[in-house]
């Protein structure tokens, strides 16, 4: 890689780990953030290669804390290539890869490869997640220390939750000398009972077994308490429920060493989305009714349970957005809800779908940018996710104006189960820098993807 | 995309598509009975008239649906509504074809995705389906081309069902407005409860049910009145079966399965018998001529006592009949587009 000048000029930056929020250029070299000049105009950058930002937001690359990429074990839905092309059409420069895979990656073996591969093969940096348990059975510690080594960022068996109270604990007490944190996804089984969607009035009217809030609520509640006991680092994947946020506040109130993360589907659909008219409540349920593209584990929730969540969400109760980015294939997705899979595609959707908070005075775009970017590094402890002198080169150019038409057919995932298939969103990703290079631009040029 | 609905009569209430004309045959579903107006329900209804009068007949057959094939897709175990279907469409002169998911390619592991796909490439014009996922002949709907029609999915829905059961009511009874039908038995898990709710209530009745609170949805509470937000606008809640039978002009014991005891909904199902069995105590609460209905399976002794299911109040034999007539206006309604759906004795259709 050539010592490559690039200069983003007179677009909005935001950088809120810098306190950062003015018109003004990004300079980069050789793959590094040089410096943001101020008060620029007029100023000509010689040897700069000059990528034209005005009216653009200019912001630092995205991290995502939550991503499957189904790889190995599951190359049909998404691999490590297409996953993170995905990622850098929706901004993302840095996403994290959950262990759910085939093989597990529970050891150093697998999670040693996933690296090697991804280094090669993928186009924006992928950091590991180690499973909590061998396999994720929720049975034996998977031997965490030989995983931090690797050089993983946190443990989850996300997908499963860790039933057994004991293991918990002790995975919640081992971790602090390796000052990682837990990700548990807090699932109560025996409360979920089988459930396919949030329980309430729309499951009730479509006959599907609904699961209370609860399952979630009992779970969190209890992982928090274990953090306080054990004096240890948790980190709250996908939070989705009221509950649990009168939890979490409680929790952050008394210093238990925990963070939270939600996801743009959590922050913008519900689920009357179910029905399959894109949140309109129909006097009739139609042939659309029951779209598995909903389906998703924690559910799609109430409408009360979704302002409830941009409420925390907007005033930092609620640390970062996290895309639980889960693709899967036809096969699993076109047929009953019953037999569906759980999982939404969100990468190239994520941004542009919270994006329309900001327009509707929800959030602001600051915070909303800090939720992706400052927060998420914070959380990682690493150098990532702004624009500060030496910092590798990642960011994201986002047109604020920029109309477009969900269409998943478009998508670089392999697979394309969304939900927001047909909608217009406002806001769009247009360009994505990786280390000082273009992983992302938006054609203009007819059959281009869009 | 629209839900197409059923046209009946001349389809002048129709709520979606229009029938544009009879060589057309544009393919509609019953897939609950949300999508039927009152007036609708009525045309279906006076048109299972004529068909018991063609069932009651020494020879029972009709070539109203003469040519066509009819297949009855089954992924669930179920007599009476499957032989219902099979002889209703058998009457009515159609070819019925009976596929049970056991015995079909289903079990070598083909989707439901691609059996829809292979019946349809046969070239069919009904497929009735009963499958035990809420939602399955919606899905189905997106596939094929034949009306579908919903012969019980998952513990959403069975349209047919509360139609026959209207029928025997309003034969009985008449107008079914103002009336009061008290539903007994599991509604969390019963399609059959939820149809029935809907079913009454669009006709003008006034439903109550009465259950173990385990046995309703968290967001219900005995001893109250839903309101619209819930769906079921006016749906009475009863604190216990006797405020529920009391003076009721219907009682409907719905089946409690064994799994209710298994998954910890009831303690025993001789509990359930002793707090919410309609037995000939309960019975005496209700009119002197209120009618004693059960969709069937019956378990005589828990949900039902045996003195009761065979006593004088009890329909329950008449509604079987019933549910072919009314299935057969239903095949008719749904296969005979762009023609009146009222068969008169005598009448070839």
């Amino acid at each position: 890689m050539a010592a490559r000048k690039l200069a983003i000029t007179g677009g909005r930056v935001i950088d809120p780990a810098q306190g950062i929020d003015m018109i003004s250029d990004v300079l980069i070299s050789n793959g590094k953030i040089v410096e943001i000049v101020a008060d620029s105009s007029g100023e000509s950058y010689g040897d700069y290669e000059v990528i034209d930002a005005s009216g653009k937001i200019v912001a630092p690359g995205f991290v995502d804390l939550h991503t499957h990429l189904r790889d190995p074990g599951q190359e049909w839905k998404e691999t490590i290539i297409t996953g993170t092309r995905a990622a850098a059409r929706g901004g993302f420069t840095t996403i994290s890869a959950m262990p759910n895979t085939d093989p597990v990656q529970d050891s150093a073996a697998v999670v040693d490869d996933v690296m090697r591969r991804a280094a090669t093969d993928g186009v924006v940096r992928v950091l590991p997640i180690g499973a909590i348990s061998v396999g994720q059975k929720g049975k034996e510690l998977a031997p965490m220390g030989e995983l931090a080594d690797s050089g993983v960022i946190g443990f989850s068996d996300d997908g499963n939750p860790v039933a057994d109270a004991n293991l918990m604990r002790q995975a919640l007490s081992y971790s602090v000398e390796l000052g990682l944190p837990i990700i548990n996804h807090a699932e109560d089984k025996k409360i979920a009972a089988g459930g396919v969607m949030s329980a309430g009035a729309v499951a009730t009217r479509l006959g599907l077994a609904g699961v209370p809030a609860a399952a979630e609520t009992v779970m969190v509640t209890r992982d928090l308490h274990l953090a306080d006991l054990t004096k240890s680092r948790l980190h709250i994947p996908h939070i989705s429920t009221m509950g649990s946020l009168v939890a979490l506040r409680t929790a952050k109130e008394s210093g238990v060493d925990v963070t939270a993360e939600v996801t743009p589907h959590h922050l913008t659909l519900n689920d009357e989305w179910i029905f399959g008219l894109h949140g309109e409540v129909p006097a009739i349920v139609g042939s659309e009714a029951y779209d598995t593209n909903t389906k998703v584990n924690p559910p799609l929730r109430s409408r009360a349970d979704v302002e409830a969540l941009i409420e925390a969400l907007s005033d930092g109760l609620i640390d970062i957005i996290a895309t639980d980015h889960a693709p899967h294939s036809a096969t699993d997705k076109v047929c009953t809800y019953n037999d569906a899979a759980h999982g939404i595609n969100v990468l190239e959707t994520a941004f542009s779908s919270v994006f329309g908070l900001v327009d509707v005075g929800k959030i602001s775009a600051v915070r909303l940018i800090e939720s992706l970017t400052a927060g998420p590094a914070e959380i990682l402890r690493k150098d990532l996710g702004s624009l500060k002198k030496g910092f590798s080169a990642d960011v994201a150019i986002i047109d604020p104006g920029n109309k477009w038409v969900v269409d998943p057919t478009q998508f670089e995932s392999k697979s394309v189960n969304s939900p927001l298939t047909g909608v217009e969103l406002a806001g769009r990703v247009v360009q994505t820098i990786y280390q000082g290079e273009t992983v992302f631009e938006l054609n203009a040029v007819a059959g281009a993807k869009q | 995309m629209t839900n197409p609905t059923i046209t009946v009569g001349n389809g002048a209430e129709a709520e979606a598509t229009d029938v544009a004309d009879a060589t057309a045959s544009p393919r509609h579903h019953l897939l609950d009975l949300d999508d039927l107006s009152a007036s609708e329900i009525s045309d279906l209804l006076d048109s299972a008239e004529g068909m018991l009068e063609i069932t009651g007949r020494d020879v029972r057959k009709t070539p109203a649906l003469r040519g066509k094939t009819i297949i009855t897709m089954f992924f669930e175990n179920s007599t009476r509504t499957r032989v219902s279907f099979e002889q209703a469409g058998k009457i009515l002169g159609a070819d019925v074809i009976n596929v049970t998911a056991s015995a079909s390619s289903v079990s070598k592991g083909e989707s439901l995705l691609n059996t829809v796909k292979t019946l349809q490439a046969m070239q069919i014009d009904a497929l009735v389906v009963r499958h035990p996922h809420s939602g399955a002949p919606y899905f189905i709907s997106n596939y094929t081309d034949a009306a579908v029609v919903n012969a019980g999915d998952g513990t959403h829905a069975h349209p047919t069902q509360s139609l026959l059961d209207l029928f025997t009511v309003r034969n009985h009874i008449g107008d079914i407005a103002g009336k009061k039908i008290a539903i007994v038995g599991d509604v969390l898990y019963s399609r059959v409860a939820r149809s029935s709710i809907i079913a009454f209530q669009k006709m003008g009745a006034e439903v109550t049910i009465s259950c173990p609170n385990t046995l309703i949805p968290d967001e219900w509470q005995l001893g109250t009145v839903l309101d619209e937000s819930t769906g079921f606008d006016g749906l009475k809640l009863a604190k216990n079966v006797d405020e529920a039978v009391d003076s009721a002009d219907v009682v409907m014991a719905l089946r409690i399965q064994q799994e209710r005891q298994d998954s910890g909904h009831v303690p025993t199902l001789r509990e359930y018998a002793e707090r919410w069995g309609i037995n000939s105590e309960r019975m005496a609460l209700a009119n002197d001529d209120a009618l004693l209905m059960h969709p069937g399976p019956m378990t005589e002794g828990v949900e039902i006592s045996s003195d009761v299911a065979h006593g004088a109040q009890s329909v329950v034999e008449e509604q079987v009949r019933n549910g072919v007539a009314v299935r057969m206006a239903v095949l008719y309604a749904l296969c005979a587009p762009g023609k009146s759906t009222r068969v008169s004795s005598g009448d070839e259709a």
